[in-house]
């Protein structure tokens, strides 16, 4: 199908430009990862605080720009943004790491967007909590080279998965009797970068069909994230974490 | 003219070294001029400064909180503590990072005489190795003014 090949082509295109948005209330972290998110080959975005990234998003006193139920009174400002990936600081003045990551997990419009942790602190239950609340990944500070290019998957499937949004949303020949077996798309090549089209009938517009995208369960992925919490540690590095200098003092 | 620039190298690649086994700088330094490349061929240089400002800021506000003898608020002290502690794991200023851990102990024990002796060295420590490198840059500065490339050097 036309969409199969759709598919194929953008898995196997030279790779993709990420977006993607860091925030670090210090000038000093945000030049640093601002480096090293662009030696990874990605386009960066940086902002102070929690609350411009939301602000950045689209998302303003945490009520969506595009929500039609949303009282507002101030102007609605349609934001055309597409972030692959935020990247955070957690110890934040005001709005900190954790809560911009329940902010964005809660908005129907972005909770799709892999969110990562820094933090200068190993602690062990810091790290398990956000975690839990959603985030892909927690990194020690100082962040390296090698920990970004660890998130390349994560990005990976926002994009895809966006883009293949925006295909399906074009005014297509589809009726609603139909509907199932017409989007039942190839899932070959997908599977190795884990993402599953599960077709779903929406109650609201029957007429158009939309596309859930399923992240299927990576279980290294897991591994990653528990042996993490267990050791405070990003896998990658086998250097000891503190090199204290004890002098007399 | 090759004989001097490969005398200047063999300085520089020296003088890294030796910054290196004093302890001055760790694997974190390392990183960061990895970072540095043709499009951002002053990075490390920028990224030093932005550390040394804020060691001057951190500095300043640790030595007035510590000067109010009596209400001195260790909560202050620590948090910037630990704001240069990060930083300066961050850009690989091994000692400086290392007085800093002794430092936010020092803090949580309100230990009035220690803390103020701490911040002295760190103060010592962040000054000498801003001129270290300062020495370094000059060497690089050398090289290229005689026609060389600055070396990579590499550690271990």
């Amino acid at each position: 199908s036309r969409l199969d090949l759709k598919i194929s082509a953008m898995v196997m295109a030279a790779e993709p430009q990420f977006h993607v948005l860091a925030v670090d209330d210090s000038l000093f972290d945000r030049k640093l990862i601002e480096r090293l998110l662009q030696k990874a080959s990605c386009q960066v975005t940086t902002v102070d605080s929690g609350y411009k990234a939301l602000e950045f998003l689209g998302l303003r006193e945490g009520v969506e720009i595009n929500d039609p139920d949303a009282v507002s009174t101030s102007p609605v400002i349609h934001q055309e943004v597409e972030v692959n990936l935020i990247i955070t600081d957690y110890c934040m003045p005001g709005m900190t790491g954790y809560d911009l990551l329940k902010k964005v997990k809660e908005s129907s419009a972005f909770k799709n967007i892999p969110v990562v942790i820094m933090s200068s602190e190993n602690v062990p239950a810091r790290i398990s909590r956000c975690l839990e609340e959603g985030a892909e990944e927690f990194f020690l500070k100082p962040v390296r080279l090698a920990d970004l290019n660890r998130l390349k998957p994560h990005m990976m499937k926002t994009k895809l998965k966006n883009q293949m949004l925006e295909e399906i949303e074009k005014p297509s020949k589809v009726e609603s009797g139909t509907a199932a077996a017409v989007v039942e798309p190839e899932v070959k090549d997908l599977t190795e970068i884990g993402i599953k089209i599960v077709p779903l009938q929406s109650e609201v517009e029957p007429k158009q069909v939309h596309l859930q995208v399923v992240q299927q369960e990576d279980q290294t992925m897991s591994n990653n994230k528990r042996k993490s919490v267990e050791e405070g540690l990003s896998t990658d590095r086998s250097r000891p974490r503190f090199e204290g200098i004890t002098t007399a003092v | 003219m090759d004989a001097h620039v490969a005398q200047l190298q063999m300085q520089y690649r020296n003088y890294i070294l030796s910054l290196y086994q004093q302890g001055f700088l760790d694997d974190q330094f390392t990183e960061l001029k990895s970072l540095q490349d043709d499009g951002s061929p002053d990075f490390v240089a920028e990224v030093l400064s932005l550390f040394f400002d804020d060691c001057v800021k951190l500095v300043g506000n640790m030595a007035r909180a510590l000067d109010q003898i009596g209400t001195v608020d260790f909560c202050q002290v620590g948090a910037n503590v630990h704001q240069l502690k990060g930083s300066s794991s961050s850009v690989g200023a091994k000692r400086v990072k290392g007085l800093c851990i002794n430092f936010k102990e020092l803090c949580e024990a309100k230990n009035y005489e220690g803390c103020v002796r701490c911040l002295q060295q760190v103060d010592i420590e962040y000054k000498t190795l801003k001129a270290k490198l300062q020495d370094m840059f000059n060497l690089e500065k050398q090289i290229v003014q005689a026609g060389g490339i600055v070396p990579q050097v590499d550690i271990n």
